[in-house]
């Protein structure tokens, strides 16, 4: 659609500005103070300049969560896409079928957060969670307080039911967008089941896939509550992610200057990766005529 | 030339066997929980049973009988309600002028605004807490729904934006020929053609706002604790109550799952922000 220009629009858009500008450039600015301060209590500050900054660099603490998160989010990516892409083309097409499998699947994505956690931490207790009992039945040693490993793979787990219905709607989405013509084309030229997909459905779901990339990137990389409730970040520090890490230091031991310096940073990253999508995106779109 | 049946069929049936799985594996976890919740303390440590053998109410019933635990959700349906209200209510107008007109700056506001769907909530966590205590709203209902509109207020710009692309804007130019004023034409014409999007918009603020913890619990103490904090809570000092928090979870997803069913197809619209 031709836009037209129009300055007073401004003040259509002035009542979110505002609103926004409280909720969240009042709190950066005050991060962004806090962050270049010290305190010894009593309200009185001195400047610290880039301390906080450069000790936090060196900090094995922030790297190592750092990394986790990294650790985290690639693995989590790497199942949860492609299982969705799959699940999606499994998907019955339209009717009574395709209802009911649409609002089931969305069933976890509705959960709280920390109900999501607490399911898990049921499901995967020795003693009474279904998942835990039947591993322990079967002779294998799991125990998710106790093992890194088996933290892990449970906080993987929860995260892939949690979230994979969500790839798996997007691309359901973008499947439903393909005219049939296309696949009447495809069953003329005998094309396979594989090239169908690589040629046709693939490139048809390349806009929907770009954004589901890009929420599951943001979401798993301010990962906070359901990890928090079924592990606490431990056993130790295993699943100790950046949020959890950072709590911790803001709101638990009330170091005012590094956790703000690590907030600061932190936003940095999210944004600075979700900017290149965000383009990757909008460059689609231009492509598709938006 | 006929196309070869048996094949065909086959290939249906590992759709089915496909999705029957992933649908199983989804719904177990939920199956647990509810089985728990409909169950004695006693049976849950004791036994291991796939159903209930002795089943109760009680947990449901305690929950609903006592203030500590029933408040939780009145006070979470207040603020999202609240959030919801005001999400809405800012993000309209807003998204009719980005879906409308090009004005300056734009493109880097429309950016701005998903940046803070981005940030991370653990970020505000503190200063979110120092801002509302020093405005006197600590443990309001109001502090939280202000709090959530950091993210929800984006979310429905998006979801609007890209509803309302799809009105023809030759329906803006006849009502204005007609002589219909901007606040009435919005209201009476405009927003009825939009319902559907407006719609969404509100289940997924609805949404965001009723699983989000970090914030909710950071702002709040008694007053206005919210269920999802209550929950947290009692497990620590309640000594493990298995049955009662199974049966607070299970009635956590009942709001989802009651309305879901009218936003099932576009669902997906509003988690991609409105662009699919």
């Amino acid at each position: 659609m031709e836009k037209t220009l129009n300055q007073k629009a401004w003040f259509l858009v002035l009542p979110v500005f505002l609103l926004v500008a409280f909720s969240a450039v009042i709190p950066l600015m005050t991060v962004v103070n806090y962050s270049l301060q010290d305190t010894f209590g009593n309200n009185k500050f001195f400047w610290a300049g880039l301390e906080w900054y450069t000790e936090l660099l060196h900090s094995e603490r922030l790297w190592s969560a750092f990394g986790r998160q990294i650790i985290f989010s690639a693995i989590i990516l790497a199942i949860e896409v492609p299982l969705g892409v799959f699940v999606a083309l499994n998907m019955p097409k339209k009717g009574v079928w395709a209802s009911l499998c649409l609002v089931l699947m969305a069933l976890p994505l509705l959960i709280p957060w920390n109900v999501v956690g607490t399911i898990w931490q049921i499901f995967g207790r020795v003693d009474i969670g279904l998942l835990g009992h039947t591993l322990a039945a079967l002779g294998i040693d799991y125990n998710y307080t106790r093992d890194p490993l088996a933290a892990w793979i449970t906080i993987i787990t929860m995260d892939v039911w949690h979230w994979t219905s969500l790839v798996a709607l997007l691309s359901y989405a973008g499947l439903q967008s393909i005219p049939e013509a296309y696949y009447q084309a495809a069953k003329i030229d005998q094309a396979s089941r594989w090239s169908v997909f690589w040629f046709i459905e693939l490139p048809k779901m390349q806009g929907v896939l770009m954004i589901a990339i890009l929420i599951r990137f943001m979401d798993s990389f301010m990962i906070y509550t359901e990890p928090f409730v079924v592990t606490g970040g431990g056993p130790g520090n295993a699943t100790t992610f950046l949020s959890i890490d950072l709590v911790k230091m803001a709101l638990g031991q009330f170091d005012l200057g590094p956790a703000a310096a690590f907030s600061l940073m932190y936003f940095l990253v999210v944004m600075l990766v979700s900017w290149v999508f965000y383009t990757v995106m909008t460059n689609l779109d231009k492509k598709a005529g938006y | 030339m006929s196309i070869p049946t048996p094949p065909r069929r086959a290939w249906i049936n590992t759709k089915a066997v496909v999705m029957i799985a992933y649908i199983v594996f989804l719904l177990l976890p939920i199956y647990w929980l509810i089985n728990m919740s409909l169950k004695t303390n006693e049976e849950i440590i004791s036994v291991f049973t796939i159903w209930p053998r002795h089943l109760t109410f009680a947990n449901y019933k305690t929950i609903l009988t006592d203030p500590a635990w029933y408040m939780g959700y009145v006070n979470s349906m207040i603020y999202v309600v609240q959030n919801v209200v005001i999400s809405l209510a800012v993000a309209l107008p807003a998204a009719y002028a980005f879906s409308r007109y090009r004005f300056m700056g734009d493109k880097h506001l429309f950016f701005w605004l998903l940046s803070n769907r981005m940030a991370p909530p653990a970020v505000f966590a503190l200063p979110f807490f120092q801002l509302y205590s020093s405005i006197g709203l600590f443990d309001t209902h109001i502090a939280v729904a202000l709090a959530h509109t950091l993210f929800n207020v984006p979310l429905a710009v998006w979801i609007l934006e890209g509803f309302m692309r799809g009105v023809p804007k030759e329906i803006d130019e006849t009502a204005y020929i007609d002589g219909y004023s901007f606040p009435r034409f919005f209201v009476r014409i405009f927003m009825p053609l939009i319902a559907s999007g407006i719609g969404v918009a509100a289940f997924f603020c609805f949404m965001f706002s009723w699983v989000e913890l970090l914030l909710s619990r950071t702002l709040t103490s008694i007053d206005a604790k919210p269920i999802t904090a209550v929950m947290t809570r009692t497990v620590s000092a309640s000594g493990m109550d298995w049955g009662v928090l199974a049966a607070a979870g299970v009635l956590t997803i009942v709001p989802g799952a009651l309305v879901i069913y009218f936003v099932r197809n576009y669902i997906a619209k509003g988690f991609a922000l409105g662009r699919v």
